[in-house]
């Protein structure tokens, strides 16, 4: 079930590989061209739901601190960003990096008590942060800032003139942007000494601490980073979605994205991607079934990928290529 | 004075209802070393059950009785069918399935019973005993049927051999195995016995919070808190420690507002595992370097 | 005269070690059998393997049946009570309540009652703690609890792991002396694995010697005690 660590920084990537990451992105930027607003409203919030993923691989993935309650952070950068935005007059580019400093000391703190606890505990632990959640956001104490059960309404930036994109398509281009960069910045982290770290914490967590890894350290500031990340696409998807209410961040969101990375891989950066799909489009799709169908086909599949994929989707393609490639070379 | 006194016999109420479920927890943690996530939506979906049954016409009692044999059954199925082909693998993967299930007995219910907020039947009277403005008939009746079961759960593991058994196959399976027991079905009776315990709590709990899919979330989250106050591997905390988490959920309630209640769990939960973990009486765990 | 234990080219391993490599070996109806050899040799294995504890190959045939691959709670069930090392007892369960489970797949309750009698009189130390948790037993009454859970079966076949290990000397003689009482009081066979070779000797009618995982000599215990060069090179004494 765990992914092999990542390769030595000599071979920074194969030309098939830059290849295909190229056409991705043609693909990636020729999209909202190409498909009506709404499926581009669509695939932004994939992308944020990428990003999210991303940040509860690197914790439970690559480290091996199980959160089911990443939805938490999700919702505190959603909030910070639609009080800078709704309160305060912040440009929405600018609540973003705020929203993600918030969730990295908020991670950072949640991480100091999360270092006496293991495996189930740990889950339970952050089980009782995501059912929590929703209470505290309609907490009336705090409705000055969080509009209560209301919530808050953001209103959605304008395209700069000189583009001539629709709200939707620049929206799109600032996620990917913003995508990328994280995606960039995580990949270089998780390939290098950090990366490695975190692995070796996950899998031998004394030998870690015998060759001198700072464990707590590291777990800490895993735990910060992949709130940060999160938090970051929480600030995003506000933004997207225009609207921030409790009952948008029950225990059921961290669930998904539990959900996205089980179904991505885990251990898996691609994975990501693959899961952000997954729990974007599965509920549009299967809604028209019935309200409760998406969350049977999460249960379903969080228990069938379980017992038969366990790298999830990302794993499958590499034993997929790894049989082309060595079908060729026959 | 007089609602101090409610405030702790209605908590008292609850607290026989996180009892219950904290004890339907550390049965399967203490042979499995597992906390079972799904624990709340088996209940509730085993509550929905009893409403059919009654819809289609079955006194309460009856519907009572056969959907507690009923979730026997279906702990039993689980453990055998879903859990038990995990049992050995990651942390990580056993707590996804158990979400997993969490997630389709939640939407199960959703689906099958619709997600509108229904009406469940108390088998007590409506007017309170003795004419008391203390505590309600169905609170009152909802300790005792708690308190029975908690009794006769006792009863079984103290005395009767299968009881003993069970005990030894969650302490020690490799020598269990090596005096007959059959390891595997001591594990799917536990699941059994949880999900018949938990069917209970559920119907004893509905006619308070009405009938729906998510109505054990918020119970779940403080039947855990009790479960790790009273110590996740000591059966006899776990209940205590249900009785005090529903007093003191009243009583905190009734001075701090009745909106925080699930951040108090929370930081309970929280609290307990960084001061204490092994709650105040479970077996201090000592993990070897 | 059939063996009641026969084992014919057993080959064990834990995961993707091998420890055991085609060891023949057998115990008598009523006879004792006693396994012997240095650490990591094997022994514990061999009990293990007969329970189907480890991965095995090769034939395992108890009282004319192959056990080999059978779940270990079905071998109990067929008369094979095995004290294994580390003794195996439920810690937290009380003396009583342990001899209880021995006797758990068992139907006869005067019977059960009867050796209940039985093992507190050769144990009446065991019978002075009956109600205390067996983890706060010395070592020599835990030792004497593991043997009698065993016994609670009322076996067949007796397997028994290093049953002197951190005993002293005295209460290792009372046990031995116990071992051939009941073996030949309750005509129970017993299969023993031991490092103090010459008591085991003096029990035992048969011997095999293991080396890391082969047995190199065997023969009846007699013969290998009267062997000074077997003594010597194999058994340090």
């Amino acid at each position: 079930m765990h992914e092999p660590t990542l390769s030595n920084r000599r071979a920074l990537l194969s030309r098939g590989q830059l290849i295909g990451l190229a056409l991705v992105l043609a693909l990636a930027c020729a999209l909202p061209f190409v498909v009506s607003n709404y499926r581009v409203f669509q695939f932004t919030l994939a992308l944020v739901y990428a990003i999210a993923l991303l940040g509860l691989n690197m914790l439970t993935g690559f480290n091996g601190q199980i959160s089911l309650g990443h939805g938490a952070f999700y919702a505190i950068g959603a909030y910070t960003a639609a009080i800078l935005m709704d309160k305060f007059g912040v440009p929405y580019w600018l609540t973003v990096p705020v929203a993600g400093a918030v969730c990295l000391v908020a991670g950072f703190l949640f991480g100091l008590p999360a270092l006496r606890l293991e495996g189930v505990y740990l889950a339970l632990a952050t089980f009782a942060l995501a059912v929590a959640m929703p209470q505290l956001l309609k907490y009336k104490g705090l409705e000055a800032w969080t509009g209560g059960v209301q919530g808050i309404v953001i209103v959605k930036p304008d395209a700069p003139p000189w583009t001539g994109l629709s709200q939707d398509q620049w929206l799109y281009f600032v996620v990917l942007g913003f995508a990328l960069a994280l995606f960039a910045v995580g990949w270089n982290l998780l390939r290098g000494r950090v990366g490695r770290a975190m692995v070796a914490i996950r899998d031998q967590p004394i030998a870690a601490r015998a060759m001198g890894v700072n464990t707590a350290m590291v777990k800490s500031m895993t735990f910060g980073v992949s709130a940060m990340y999160t938090g970051i696409a929480g600030a995003l998807g506000a933004i997207v979605i225009q609207f921030v209410a409790p009952d948008s961040f029950t225990l059921f969101l961290s669930i998904s994205l539990v959900v996205g990375i089980v179904i991505g891989g885990l251990a898996s950066i691609s994975g990501a991607i693959y899961g952000g799909i997954f729990i974007q489009f599965i509920p549009n799709v299967a809604d028209q079934i019935s309200k409760a169908a998406p969350w049977a086909i999460y249960g379903i599949f969080l228990i069938v990928f379980m017992y038969v994929m366990p790298t999830g989707v990302a794993g499958f393609i590499r034993i997929l290529v790894g049989r082309l490639r060595r079908g060729r070379d026959r | 004075m007089n609602v101090l006194l409610h405030q702790v016999l209605s908590g008292l109420a609850t607290g026989g209802i996180y009892a219950s479920v904290a004890l339907a927890l550390v049965m399967i943690y203490q042979a499995t070393h597992l906390v079972n996530f799904a624990q709340g939506e088996l209940a509730m979906f085993s509550t929905y059950i009893a409403w059919s049954l009654m819809q289609a016409g079955l006194p309460y009692w009856a519907a009572f009785f056969i959907t507690v044999a009923l979730a026997f059954a279906l702990g039993v199925l689980i453990e055998r069918v879903i859990v038990q082909p995990v049992e050995n693998a990651p942390i990580l993967a056993v707590v996804i399935v158990f979400i997993g299930l969490l997630v389709i007995f939640n939407s199960l219910a959703g689906w099958i019973f619709s997600y509108t907020i229904k009406p469940f039947p108390s088998p007590f009277p409506t007017a309170p005993l003795f004419g008391n403005s203390y505590v309600s008939s169905h609170e009152l009746g909802s300790i005792g049927i708690t308190l029975v079961v908690l009794a006769l759960i006792f009863v079984f593991f103290r005395f009767t051999p299968l009881g003993l058994a069970m005990r030894a196959a969650a302490q020690n399976p490799v020598a269990s195995r090596l005096v007959g027991i059959r390891v595997g079905w001591m594990l799917a009776l536990g699941w059994g016995l949880a999900a018949a315990i938990g069917a209970v709590a559920g119907i004893m709990v509905a006619p308070t919070v009405f009938l729906e899919p998510n109505m054990m979330a918020g119970i779940l989250l403080y039947a855990f808190a009790a479960a790790l106050l009273g110590g996740i591997d000591s059966p006899g905390g776990a209940v205590l420690g249900g009785f005090i988490v529903g007093v003191l959920e009243n009583v905190v309630g009734a001075v701090l507002g009745t909106e925080l209640k699930l951040t108090v769990a929370l930081v309970l939960i929280v609290g307990v595992l960084v001061v204490r973990p092994s709650g105040l009486f479970g077996k201090v765990l000592v993990t070897r370097v | 005269m059939a063996r009641l234990l026969e084992v014919r080219g057993l080959h064990a391993q834990y995961g993707s070690t091998k420890v055991l490599h085609g060891m023949d070996f057998g115990v008598e109806e009523g006879g004792i059998t006693t396994i012997l050899g240095a650490n990591g040799a094997g022994k514990t294995t061999t009990l293990r393997a007969v329970c189907g504890m480890v991965k095995t190959q090769g034939e395992i045939v108890f009282a004319g049946e192959r056990i080999d691959g059978r779940a270990t709670e079905s071998i109990v069930r067929l008369g094979v009570a095995h004290a294994p090392d580390g003794r195996g007892t439920f810690v937290d369960l009380s003396v009583e309540e342990n001899l209880r489970l021995g006797a758990y797949t068992r139907r006869d309750k005067a019977g059960v009652a009867a050796d209940f009698e039985r093992m507190y009189g050769y144990f009446p130390r065991l019978k002075e703690r009956r109600l205390q948790q067996a983890g706060t037993l010395s070592g020599g009454e835990q030792q004497m609890l593991a043997v009698s859970r065993a016994l609670m079966l009322r076996p067949r076949l007796l397997l028994l792991d290093e049953p002197s290990f951190g005993l002293a000397p005295r209460i290792v003689q009372e046990l031995f002396e116990i071992f051939r009482a009941i073996n030949q009081r309750d005509r129970v066979s017993m299969l023993v694995v031991e490092q103090n070779a010459a008591l085991a000797l003096q029990l035992a009618d048969q011997a095999y010697l293991l080396e890391t995982g082969r047995v190199v000599v065997s023969g009846s215990a007699e013969t290998i005690r009267g062997n000074e060069a077997v003594r010597r090179s194999y058994l340090g004494y």
